[in-house]
């Protein structure tokens, strides 16, 4: 057989252009551009780990890794200086924490009546509400905790100061719940329907097919909401520093004033002079946060590859 | 009996279901009461000096229009790098590539740089574009900083709205001899065109509202006149209210609250704005 379209067969099967008659010198530049602005995610990514690595290794040489991670007191200034993370780690503890325990039930719960109860015109129009609050910038939300919630809470508790680990935890509670909402109903909305009606058949009441049946096989879908949740708490700035109270001690309990990890590179970076010890220990504290936080999406991105390949199988 | 455990049931049903409205509620009473309050405390400060001129009196009296434009720089720098690299990024992962270990490692990537601490993308910037590439504590260093963070968000919308455009479209441009760099400039760009600027509205809300990094990589509180060039310090509206809000004793509260809803106005109308894109391609 007369083969009538050499170039094309050659193509086939190729990741390559079609190769054409003459070779067009402009289009071969853009996609080698192409290939390059492709794989700059990774280098981006990898850049930050570098950096971080390079800037933050003096400060573990410094200070022995153990003393930095367990120790308690944080005196940059003072000669030698010492670097002690643990208030902050322990701080960041508190109000994901805080935040957690106020945001997975109130969000699972609104991400089930929308996906489950609600009709979907009702749906429809509470969606972008909440879309709406994952727009808000985090340093408005600080503003309002610092106005309207911080003065609520150290009246309700009979605090010295408002300014503490239950107030900016309430606050991440609210920003984390727009992902905690979307991405658990979206879980819940990936149940394939033959379950509901098999649990309707067997006689089953509505809530009984929401609670055995649509959430279990929502769960970890909705587990990898949670763990999307808590990676935006612990990573959260501006909210944890104006309202979280900024003490530098071991913070015992959550209605005391303290500092998250996030807060202290915020606050610490204007005043470190540059390639000195604080520098170092702050980029430290960065690369600490880097590795949380990467672990916990590394976790929900497994989670949710997961759940797809199960209902596009079934 | 029978049909006292059905009563029950039904029982258990009704109190479920409200403890489920009441969370709904809970999530959607507060972003409505806050927009309401923001709105009835800041609308009073909201003047035309105050939007028109500069600070005077530390801050604690005038306008914020250094603020505002800076913010608004900071906007336009950062998706000047940040849309190029995210379209062409998304077509080198929808029409260049096939699912491979190499694009699996780029989508991991994504998703990761996407949960990156905002105050690390600061200190990213702080070590690489203002002290490495030597840009200072300015504008430029700022808005690549931002652009760095904003990546993640560009390169999967431009993906997402590239591989909706049906295949047929590619096929029919192919079968009459275009080459595949032509049919994506001419066929499948204008499709997706609409999505990729969707993705783009809202990467600039998010480079509007974003404190921490240009906390670390050089905004400042007051600069004498406007920004001029690119290697200037700038102003920008959230390190203003964060620093009005929480640094300045005795701020009059109505400068806080004017700032703050100037921000979220500006926030929230490119977060409108990308909606309206996306229901005017929905109905297409």
């Amino acid at each position: 057989m007369i083969n009538m379209f050499p170039s094309l067969k050659k193509g086939i099967g190729k990741t390559a252009s079609l190769t054409s008659p003459r070779p067009r010198w402009g289009e071969r530049i853009i996609e080698k551009l192409i290939l390059f602005n492709g794989i700059l995610a990774i280098a981006v990514l990898l850049g930050v780990f570098f950096i971080l690595l390079r800037q933050g290794i003096p400060a573990l040489i410094e200070t022995p890794f153990y003393s930095f991670l367990f120790g308690t007191h944080w005196y940059p200034v003072s000669d030698p200086p010492t670097f002690g993370i643990l208030p902050f780690f322990v701080a960041t503890m508190w109000v994901t924490v805080i935040s957690t325990v106020l945001a997975v039930p109130i969000g699972v719960g609104a991400a089930i009546f929308l996906a489950e109860v609600a009709p979907r015109k009702v749906a429809d129009a509470v969606k972008p509400v909440v879309e709406l609050l994952s727009g808000f910038p985090s340093v408005v939300m600080g503003f309002i905790g610092l106005v309207l919630l911080s003065p609520w809470v150290q009246n309700t508790l009979g605090l010295s100061s408002g300014l503490c680990g239950v107030t900016a935890g309430i606050m991440l509670a609210m920003m984390s719940l727009p992902i905690i909402v979307s991405v658990s109903e979206d879980a819940l909305r990936a149940v394939p329907d033959e379950f509901r009606q098999a649990a309707y058949g067997l006689g089953s009441t509505r809530w009984e097919v929401i609670w055995h049946v649509c959430v279990p096989s929502a769960l970890s879908g909705i587990s990898a909401a949670i763990m999307l949740g808590i990676g935006r708490a612990i990573g959260e700035t501006m909210t944890v520093l104006m309202v979280a109270g900024g003490a530098l001690a071991l913070p015992g309990l959550p209605t005391d004033p303290m500092m998250p990890m996030t807060a202290a590179i915020a606050s610490g970076i204007g005043n470190a002079v540059q390639g000195g010890p604080q520098y170092h220990a702050l980029f430290a504290i960065g690369l600490i946060l880097f590795i949380l936080t990467l672990f916990v999406n590394l976790i929900a991105a497994r989670i949710l590859d997961r759940q797809r390949r199960k209902f596009a199988a079934g | 009996m029978k049909a006292s455990n059905a009563k029950r049931r039904y029982l258990t049903q009704r109190v479920a279901i409200s403890v489920l409205a009441v969370s709904l509620a809970l999530v959607v009473i507060p972003v409505i009461g806050i927009i309401i309050y923001m709105i009835a405390n800041g609308y009073s400060s909201l003047s035309w000096e105050f939007l028109t001129a500069s600070p005077s009196q530390a801050g604690k009296a005038g306008g914020i229009l250094p603020a505002i434009l800076g913010t608004v720089y900071l906007m336009l720098g950062t998706i000047l790098f940040a849309l190029p690299i995210g379209v062409m990024a998304g077509i080198y992962l929808s029409e260049y590539t096939r699912a491979n270990w190499l694009t699996r490692l780029i989508n991991m990537a994504i998703v990761n740089l996407a949960g990156v601490p905002s105050i690390v993308f600061g200190l990213f910037g702080l070590a690489v574009f203002v002290l490495g590439l030597n840009l200072g504590m300015s504008l430029l260093a700022a808005s690549l900083t931002l652009a760095a963070q904003a990546l993640a968000m560009t390169i999967t919308t431009s993906r997402e709205a590239i591989m909706a455009v049906p295949k047929e479209y590619r096929e029919g441009s192919l079968a009459i001899g275009v080459s595949r760099w032509q049919t994506i400039r001419h066929v499948v760009l204008p499709q997706a065109a609409p999505g990729i600027l969707t993705g783009a509205i809202l990467a600039m809300s998010r480079a509007a509202g974003e404190t921490a990094p240009i906390i670390v990589v050089g905004a400042a509180f007051l600069v004498g006149g406007l920004p001029g060039s690119p290697f200037d310090r700038f102003m920008a509206l959230p390190y203003h209210l964060y620093t009005v809000s929480a640094h300045i004793p005795g701020m009059p509260s109505e400068i806080k609250w004017g700032v703050a809803l100037v921000l979220i106005a500006m926030v929230l109308l490119f977060n409108i704005l990308a909606g309206i894109v996306r229901i005017k391609t929905r109905k297409r």
